[in-house]
């Protein structure tokens, strides 16, 4: 099938029409061909990439499955996603991987990649069969012991040199285990306040540290998950400035969201890392339009109801994201004059992809290009209702917020499976 | 709006009063002032003064009736007002709960409640600056300032030095 | 006044001094013979217990029963609670029952102000301590204490000084005695080693202490903090005893107080750790006056969210 988006914005700002013919880009110009979709005013990105997902199957199909997910993230404008490991069981063989890179092409609404346990069980103790992942079907390159630590130091240094021999990367979820426990909160002056056990910056900015030394020593390519603190971004920044391969990521709720919200004791707010002060959320902004935190992930997780309508400490960790994730990064950075719209599509798009190995997503749309295109409104300002989510829970911390931009079509390998910000039931098979 | 009592129409009242105090308990040796808050004490501490200056000192209190309301659930919460025992208490004694309007009689039926917490009297008497009738308990003053037939919509309004800067008795027409 | 009490901030100056003044005139009324009054017959207090507080459920339950309101005592051992039922579910159970008032002691913090919140229950929620949070009837007991021991003070406390003292970390009581203490213009020292002060506490309104001797001779009142020994476990100090000779209240420390100074402790007390036996008993021990206050604070706490029509009814 080939049809023309006319009149459609693209990041630079110039104003064209794309031609698409079954999964590639044939044309980017005055073109048109097959019927028209008329893009007037609206912005034309590479289909968005997330490299932090929970999509929680296998094993707790009750708060997401694959499907619920892959539909989520269409109508986030995702073209590409990333499923953690901490299922259960715990992808760290071939076979679970293998299961969700399956269920993901069944689902056909956008890429899933599985990412790999970097150890078994994430018990942090022996190495998963990093290889076999790899060497799978699913082809895994990114490594994650995601809400949890590789907190050993010997076993993350031999995970930073195994994944050299494919190529691999390790995303690490910087948290020590001895500093955090029982953590329930940023530790601070509202901690204090709460009585809420506190979770100290240094537990993250600790781990960060070692890591980037580990990954300077190994030269082996190192992630930092959801960098919350203005300490882990001058780390950040002090790794890159003597060329140690390391990159960082940033999630949309640490880039808006501070601790006072916590006041509630809403655990709606319960999260992992948790939310950090107005100085961090400033420092992590200016981290992110300077380049030092390469990518915006959406740590997208979904909870059941009774997981958080109950008293705080009780409560599970995290918060969706999929859905609303492009506009907390229009909010954020784009309508605080930080971000251009090639800005978005380098932090939301072709740095994750870069990062995952992903060669069919984060390319720029020219000629030739796969056909992941994800077409926004800029201008047309939402209210988040979280009724109306695709996803299978209902943990959102903006229900109720109005927020700017919205995802009007998205278009994996050439197949509209959302068209004016509704789920069109295609598929790609 | 209109005055029925004046400053001078209280003092008057209230010394009537406290000779018919004397007179009824033939002396006052056991007699207690109770008065209750807030314009009843101040009327009881106005007794106590008239009838030191006839010769006669006679203990004065005061009793809070908030905890023994029957209408307690028909407004916010009051904070309690002090209740203050004489020295001496009220065991045995003739105790003369003073207020400032007799009305439907709730009022004191609380205050005798209250009473009967913090001891058993010889006798409780009930004095009150006005009765404006209208009662829905069996229950009388034993000394009245002023009888003052009310409609039941009217309401009267007692001010006195102590709280309100001037002393007089009005009546305020149909809400 | 709020038509709840979770924490020290639900309540204005005014509403602090109305409390103290019921208190003060229920102490006076309830201390005769008859020591019971018939304000709240008829209303249903339930204590909801999921931690063991045997003094604080008493001392609630005495209380009530003192106002003539039904107490309903649900304690989470052996329930269904401690089978995994939710605080939801319990919260609607109890609203089945019809309860008035709901007083919640739960170790996690903020577990009375999501009980309030969510919608779960309509009763009125009375926080009866919640994790590391706040206790405010406590603070509210402590300070009726304090007003009786200094009683020309007329609850204004400004220039009255208070020492707390030992693991402010984990304590409610010290949380919400802080808050109430400062809003009646008291000022309040912290004492504690380090480990035991909250990262941010240096943004509270008191002043920060390490050292227990420095200044010992300026307090009016000396409040110690019941130590958990299981604390030691997590490095908080070395060990008993090194902890007792720096914080703990002894005879030295008791003879360089002011003369008129007074000694407090929430209980249940560690006698010989924070504090030495002669020092719980000694003539500046107020410690079993506050078990006695804290009956008639939760009194009148009781009657004044309880005593009235409900306020949706009086703004009506």
């Amino acid at each position: 099938m080939t049809y023309t988006l006319t009149n459609v914005t693209l990041p630079s700002g110039e104003v064209s029409n794309i031609v698409i013919d079954g999964n590639q880009i044939l044309s980017v110009g005055t073109q048109s061909q097959g019927d028209s979709i008329d893009c007037t005013g609206l912005i034309a990105l590479p289909g968005l990439v997330d490299l932090h997902t929970h999509l929680r199957e296998p094993g707790k199909e009750d708060s997401e499955t694959v499907l619920s997910g892959s539909q989520a993230a269409a109508k986030g404008g995702f073209t590409a996603i990333s499923a953690m490991a901490n299922t259960s069981p715990v992808a760290d063989t071939a076979g679970v991987v293998e299961q969700v890179f399956r269920l993901g092409k069944e689902a056909g609404l956008c890429e899933v990649f599985p990412i790999g346990a970097v150890t078994v069980g994430l018990a942090g103790e022996r190495l998963s069969e990093l290889g076999a992942m790899a060497d799978s079907a699913a082809q895994v390159r990114v490594f994650s012991d995601d809400g949890k630590c590789v907190s050993d130091p010997l076993v993350m240094r031999r995970a930073l040199e195994y994944v050299k021999s494919f190529g691999g990367v390790i995303a690490q979820h910087a948290q020590d285990p001895r500093l955090t426990e029982n953590a329930q909160m940023n530790e601070g002056e509202v901690s204090s306040r709460l009585g809420l056990a506190g979770w100290p910056a240094v537990a993250e900015e600790a781990i960060i540290a070692r890591d980037i030394l580990l990954a300077d020593h190994v030269k082996s390519r190192l992630h930092i998950c959801h960098l919350t603190t203005k300490g882990g971004v001058e780390l950040v920044r002090w790794a890159k400035a003597q060329g140690i391969s390391v990159t960082a990521e940033v999630t949309p709720h640490h880039l808006l969201l501070t601790d006072e919200l916590v006041e509630s004791y809403d655990p709606i707010y319960k999260v992992n890392p948790p939310l950090r002060t107005q100085d961090d959320v400033d420092a992590l902004r200016a981290g992110l339009a300077d380049g030092t935190i390469d990518i915006v992930a959406t740590d997208h997780a979904p909870h059941p109801t009774e997981d958080k309508e109950c008293e705080w400490s009780a409560a599970a960790f995290g918060m969706l994201g999929l859905e609303t994730a492009l506009s907390i990064v229009v909010k954020t950075m784009v309508e605080t004059k930080k971000f251009t719209w090639t800005d978005v599509a380098r932090v939301l798009s072709s740095n994750p992809a870069k990062i995952g190995g992903y060669v069919r997503q984060g390319q720029e749309l020219v000629a030739g290009s796969p056909a992941n295109i994800t077409v926004i409104n800029p201008t047309l300002e939402w209210s988040v209702n979280r009724e109306e989510l695709s996803s299978k829970s209902r943990n959102t911390p903006f229900h109720g917020y109005t927020l700017p931009a919205k995802v009007i079509h998205t278009i994996f390998e050439g197949v509209i499976v959302v068209k004016d910000g509704e789920l069109t039931g295609k598929k790609h098979d | 709006m209109s005055a029925i009592l004046e400053s001078a129409d209280i003092d008057r009242a209230l010394k009537r009063i406290s000779h018919e105090i004397i007179e009824r308990n033939h002396g006052i040796e056991s007699v207690v002032l109770l008065g209750i808050p807030t314009r009843g004490a101040y009327i009881a501490a106005r007794l106590a003064e008239i009838l030191k200056n006839l010769g006669s000192e006679v203990p004065v209190g005061t009793l809070d009736i908030t905890m023994h309301r029957d209408d307690l659930r028909m407004r916010a919460p009051r904070p309690l007002l002090p209740t203050v025992l004489p020295l001496g208490g009220i065991e045995g004694k003739d105790v003369v709960l003073v207020d400032d309007v007799l009305f439907s009689g709730r009022t004191i039926r609380a205050a005798l409640d209250a009473l009967g917490e913090l001891g058993r009297p010889k006798t409780v008497q009930l004095a009150v600056l006005v009765d404006r009738g209208h009662r829905e308990l069996p229950i009388r003053a034993d000394y009245v300032g002023k009888n003052l037939p009310t409609s039941s919509n009217e309401s009267v309004k007692v001010s006195l030095k102590e709280v309100d800067g001037i002393d007089s008795v009005e009546i305020t027409g149909a809400r | 006044m709020k038509n709840q009490l979770l924490s020290i901030n639900d309540l204005s100056h005014s509403d602090v001094l109305s409390i103290l003044n019921t208190a003060a005139e229920l102490e006076k009324i309830t201390s005769g013979a008859n020591k019971k009054l018939p304000t709240l017959r008829g209303r249903t207090v339930v204590n909801l217990f999921f931690e063991d507080s045997t003094r604080t459920r008493i001392s609630f339950e005495t209380a009530a029963k003192r106002l003539s309101a039904d107490v309903i005592n649900f304690s989470a051992k052996g329930s269904s609670v401690s089978k995994g039922e939710s605080l939801k579910d319990t919260a609607q159970t109890l609203q089945a029952m019809g309860a008035d008032a709901v007083v919640i002691r739960h170790g996690s913090s903020g577990a009375a102000q999501r009980l309030a919140d969510s919608g779960w229950i309509s009763a009125t929620v009375i926080n009866a301590g919640d994790g590391t949070h706040e206790h405010p009837t406590q603070a509210l007991l402590d300070a009726f204490t304090i007003s009786k021991a200094f009683p020309d003070r007329k609850n204004d406390f400004s220039g009255v000084r208070v020492a707390i003292v030992g693991d402010i970390l984990h304590s409610r009581v010290a949380r919400s005695n802080v808050l109430l203490l400062t809003k009646l213009g008291a000022k309040v020292t912290l004492i504690a080693p380090p480990t035991l002060l909250p990262v941010g506490v240096e943004q509270w309104p008191v002043d920060i202490s390490y050292d227990f001797d420095a200044e010992i001779e300026n307090f009016d009142v000396v409040m110690m903090l019941r130590i958990q020994l299981e604390r030691m476990s997590n490095f908080f100090f070395p060990n008993e005893r090194e902890y007792s000779r720096r914080y703990g209240l002894n005879e030295t420390r008791l003879s360089r107080m002011k003369k008129s100074a007074i000694v407090m402790h929430p209980g249940p007390m560690n006698r010989g750790l924070e504090i030495s036996a002669s020092s719980a008993d000694s003539s500046r021990s107020v410690i079993v006056d506050q078990v006695g206050n804290g009956v008639v604070a939760r009194m009148a706490v009781l009657y004044l969210l309880l005593g009235g029509a409900p306020i949706s009814e009086v703004l009506s």
